[in-house]
């Protein structure tokens, strides 16, 4: 029998080993970013170089890393506000107006997410095409409004499961309508879950790529686009390539640091109960 | 003037029927008690009256006019539920001037009702607090209060005070009559708790399986319950059902075989009772007595001093122990071998159906006076 102490040293090990496997991908690009081209292929691989900016000066020079990071903000904010608002209603009346279909239609939103996006991809293609919104904003944030809706609704309906049904209850017996229920009891009673759910859709949106890349060129891409425009056909450029991705995961990881808190508090919600 | 009349009101998921038929007319100023064991129906009748359940079938009027599709807060009512409910992110204030707000009532008229609220409850200190800055009690007076605020026609309490402990569950039973009488308003209170039910309502309805059993005063169900199951339920510590046997029914009364053999005369309406055929004798504790010639043989088991009076539980050879009050004095010892007497003209008797016989003399109630009759 291992003792606690074995047990506790073990699972720390396993931890760490977990940790860096999950981080090595990221450390190497990063440190990447800073190698020469040359560097960044050397094999063996160095730990030890000379540290350049001439990787981030040349992303700089070639693309507009301002106007992806501004995309980038505006669809994955945008989206996720358009799926708060389309969300919320929808969650409120499945966790308190249950009816005998609720339990099914919920899984079949989940059952969307299910299906790989490129099954739908020519006939999206078509349709963004015939409509101008190729390489536009409001294209993509239709699309990532869409694919994070199931996700969204379902976050929201757990979490306002959480509110006790009586509340409400007296809230229509004072004469709140459902609107009211809505924006002065649920949500700010659930404003906790509602912040983590935000959260996690932004951060969805953000790292998404399949659709940024395939209906995005210039005007409307986001960061993911832009990382992938440095895989071209002229050649790979290690160097180059992880500056552009630092770069682009950079705001995120800031975003996520900070609010690691919330985030976890929503993922892990109703696993510990 | 606010009165609340059911007419064959049903309530029924799929096939269940859950309430199966309920006629009530409940006065203007009255305090109404729903009372019944768990899962009667108690509860879901008033959040029927509320608004809360549609009524499946039947017709609920409040002042007269068919409410059935009126939404909760245009039926002027207002509920206190077991759980308070209070809005938990709310200050007391806003919590009870919430329907105000939402009603559009200016802010200086709303402060001013609240205060008033808060004045008769003795909230004024805790305004500005948070729901769960406060203790149970104090909650269970803010969620009156926001109820209070309304000025409503009718009052609904869902089971109020069965999250508070039984000390302070007293002080609120005081607290909730006296603002009966003070408010003048009308009240259908819920509980499962029969003194509750005793101790504050005009009028009491005994539910069953979605159905009432019996509606009547206090004392009136205590005296002349209507059937077994309201014997059984009301009054604390329970009557005697004592099975017997009926001898002989005449003109003066029914003649029942007790336990052991012995008879009793008790002076009941008992045409329709065959000799030989099974009936209940229910008797209250208080009317049993430990005395030399009494009809009934048995054996002390159990004796609880309660202070002020003794319960004594006499084994009777067949049947549930019968239970005697006694004074608080009773020298009545365990194992000792006694004999029961009872008091015939206040015993009730029930068929084999289990409904009441009706009592050849019916003396006047208490609590009749009080409301009027």
């Amino acid at each position: 029998m291992a003792s606690k102490a074995q047990k506790k040293i073990g699972l720390a090990v396993l931890g760490w080993v977990v940790a860096l496997l999950v981080f090595f991908p990221l450390i190497w690009m990063a440190l990447a970013a800073f190698k020469t081209e040359i560097d960044a292929v050397s094999s063996p691989p160095k730990v030890i170089f000379d540290p350049t900016l001439e990787n981030f000066n040349a992303v700089f020079e070639r693309v507009n890393y301002g106007n992806a990071v501004f995309n980038s903000i505006v669809e994955s904010v945008g989206a996720t506000l358009i799926c708060l608002i389309f969300a919320a209603p929808a969650a409120y009346a499945m966790a308190f107006f249950p009816g005998r279909k609720t339990k099914d239609l919920l899984m079949w939103m989940l059952s969307t997410k299910m299906m790989p996006a490129v099954g739908v991809l020519v006939p999206m293609y078509l349709i963004f095409r015939s409509t101008g919104m190729l390489d536009t904003r409001t294209g993509l944030v239709i699309v990532y409004t869409l694919m994070n809706l199931p996700i969204v609704v379902w976050m929201l309906y757990s979490f306002f499961r959480e509110v006790p049904k009586e509340i409400l209850e007296a809230a229509r017996m004072d004469g709140a309508r459902p609107r009211q229920q809505l924006l002065l009891l649920l949500l700010p009673l659930s404003l906790p879950g509602v912040m983590s759910t935000a959260l996690l859709s932004i951060i969805i949106c953000w790292n998404e790529a399949f659709w940024s890349i395939n209906l995005t060129a210039s005007n409307a891409a986001p960061l993911t686009q832009l990382i992938a425009s440095f895989s071209s056909p002229e050649g790979l450029f290690w160097a180059k390539l992880s500056a552009a991705s630092l770069l682009a995961i950079a705001p995120i990881l800031v975003f996520g640091w900070v609010t690691q808190r919330q985030l976890v508090r929503g993922l892990t919600f109703g696993a510990v109960k | 003037m606010a009165t609340v009349a059911l007419k064959s009101v049903k309530k029924s998921y799929g096939d269940i029927n859950i309430i199966q038929g309920v006629d009530l007319d409940i006065q203007d100023r009255e305090f109404v008690v729903f009372v019944g064991p768990s899962g009667c129906g108690k509860s879901t009748l008033l959040r029927m009256i509320a608004g809360l359940e549609e009524i499946t079938a039947g017709e609920l009027k409040i002042d007269g006019k068919v409410v059935n599709d009126v939404p909760p807060d245009a039926r002027g009512l207002a509920m206190v539920f077991q759980s308070y409910a209070l809005y938990p992110h709310m200050t007391v204030a806003n919590n009870m001037g919430f329907a105000l707000r939402l009603a559009g009532v200016p802010k200086a008229e709303r402060d001013a009702k609240v205060k008033d609220a808060a004045r008769i409850l003795q909230l004024e200190p805790l305004l500005q607090r948070k729901p769960g800055q406060l203790s149970g009690g104090q909650r269970q007076r803010v969620a009156i209060g926001r109820a209070i605020v309304r000025q409503p026609k009718v009052f609904l309490f869902d089971e109020p005070l069965s999250n508070l402990d039984a000390a302070l569950r007293v002080q609120m039973r005081i607290e909730i009559a006296r603002l009966h009488s003070s408010l003048a308003a009308t009240m259908i209170y819920v509980t499962h708790d029969q003194i509750e039910a005793m101790t504050m309502a005009d009028r009491i309805v005994v539910l069953r399986s979605g159905k009432i059993e019996q509606v009547g005063t206090p004392l009136e169900l205590y005296h002349y319950p209507a059937n077994v199951f309201v014997a059984g339920f009301i009054g604390s510590p329970k009557m005697n059902l004592v099975p017997v046997k009926v001898q002989s029914a005449g003109a003066d009364g029914i003649t029942i075989v007790l336990p052991g053999g012995g008879t009793a005369m008790i002076p009941v309406q008992s045409s329709n009772a065959a000799a030989g055929s099974a009936a209940t004798l229910g008797v209250r504790p208080e009317n049993v007595a430990i005395s030399a010639d009494g009809p009934i043989a048995g054996e002390i088991t159990v004796v609880e001093h309660l202070g002020g009076e003794t319960l004594v539980y006499v084994n009777v050879g067949e049947g549930p122990f019968i239970t005697v009050k006694a004074g608080g004095d009773s020298a009545a010892n365990v194992g000792a071998r006694v004999r029961l007497s009872l008091k015939t003209d206040e015993a009730n008797v029930f068929d084999t159906n289990g409904a009441a016989m009706v009592p050849k003399v019916r003396k006047p109630l208490a609590d009749l006076e009080k409301r009027g009759h």
